[in-house]
């Protein structure tokens, strides 16, 4: 984010910092990482859908070959001992790591203060809640797929608004 | 398992235009179809991927999906996957540019995006849980080490996650290493 703002923002003044607030923010709100989104709002606002179409490639190219290079190295080698070593260390820290990314997210769900609840229901995001404990249902007892039940979050989601304002 | 090339552009855009909110979120995700409905690969394997893809600069969605793209079809596969990756978000922000104020507002979105934060947490967790269980299988008492270790180290933001992920594919090399040096004296 730092970079984006004193690269596109303050250097090439692509998009207003205005501007860039609101992408972040509109990010959280649709699907893929925060630098696709930036890179293709930036592009689209300089070039119109063809610039967003660049940009996006542009911001993935280095990735993608940097990757493509590591990922020959790791095949072709993975049965090095000390490749497995190093492996054999790094998955449970990688399971810890997406457990706290969950209990935030999780946090970050349960206590949300939106605008549109009802006055005495303030501090406990409750669709949150129920679409977690369905979701969990969903998941460990019939076994449904992921992206159903994600679906099964925002139906939840959007049955509890209609609710509301009945 | 081989899976075709149309079937892995299918199931990444899918995954990929689900995906809400950045990091580890497609994660589960991706685990549930390339672990157990395309058997691509194992949770180990799913695992591995996961950590180059964080050591690698970008986005996590973007970079596991090339590795697991990469694994399917080689360079193909992976060009394959990183466009399916990013085609959702193309189109999504191209088509929302000109109005995103109306939509950023939207009451509906919001409540769906709100409702998807439980299940996705709901989601993730179970995930956790999942490939914990499969972390531990082997070497029992390393692994729990490594994990509370490591979770108290980034929970309670002791050091920065690139250093316990530093730290933690250090201490598994240095262990294991060092069981072998030992055994081999024996």
């Amino acid at each position: 984010m730092p970079m984006i703002q004193r690269y596109i923002v303050e250097q090439r003044g692509w998009i207003t910092f205005h501007q860039l607030a609101d992408i972040t923010s509109i990010s959280q709100m649709t699907p893929g990482p925060i630098a696709i989104n930036a890179a293709t709002f930036v592009g689209v606002k300089v070039a119109g859908p063809l610039g967003g179409v660049v940009a996006t490639i542009g911001s993935i190219t280095p990735s993608f070959i940097l990757l493509i290079l590591l990922a020959y190295f790791f095949f072709r080698n993975s049965n090095l001992y000390y490749i497995q070593d190093i492996l054999k260390g790094l998955r449970p820290a990688i399971v810890s790591l997406i457990l706290i990314a969950a209990i935030s997210l999780g946090g970050s769900a349960i206590f949300l203060e939106t605008d549109f609840t009802i006055p005495w229901l303030q501090n406990l995001n409750y669709p949150a809640i129920v679409s977690a404990i369905v979701a969990f249902f969903l998941l460990i007892k019939y076994k449904v797929d992921s992206v159903i039940v994600i679906f099964s979050g925002a139906l939840i989601g959007i049955i509890y608004h209609a609710i509301t304002i009945i | 398992m081989s899976i075709s090339f149309t079937k892995l552009f299918l199931t990444t855009f899918k995954i990929s235009a689900v995906t809400f909110g950045g990091g580890y979120t497609i994660v589960p995700i991706l685990r549930d179809a390339f672990v157990n409905k395309y058997p691509l690969m194992d949770d180990e394997e799913m695992i591995n991927l996961i950590a180059i893809a964080q050591s690698s600069p970008g986005a996590m969605a973007v970079n596991t999906s090339i590795l697991i793209g990469y694994k399917a079809h080689k360079i193909k596969g992976a060009l394959t996957t990183a466009v399916a990756t990013v085609l959702p978000p193309l189109i999504i922000i191209t088509a929302i540019s000109f109005a995103y104020q109306l939509f950023a507002t939207n009451p509906w979105i919001q409540a769906a995006l709100i409702g998807m934060r439980g299940s996705i947490t709901a989601v993730m967790a179970y995930a956790v849980f999942n490939m914990g269980r499969n972390v531990l299988q082997q070497k029992k008492r390393f692994g729990l080490i490594v994990m509370i270790g490591s979770f108290i180290l980034g929970y309670f933001h002791f050091l920065p996650t690139a250093l316990v992920i530093l730290l933690s594919g250090f201490s598994g090399y240095a262990y294991f290493g060092l069981r072998r040096q030992i055994k081999g004296w024996w």
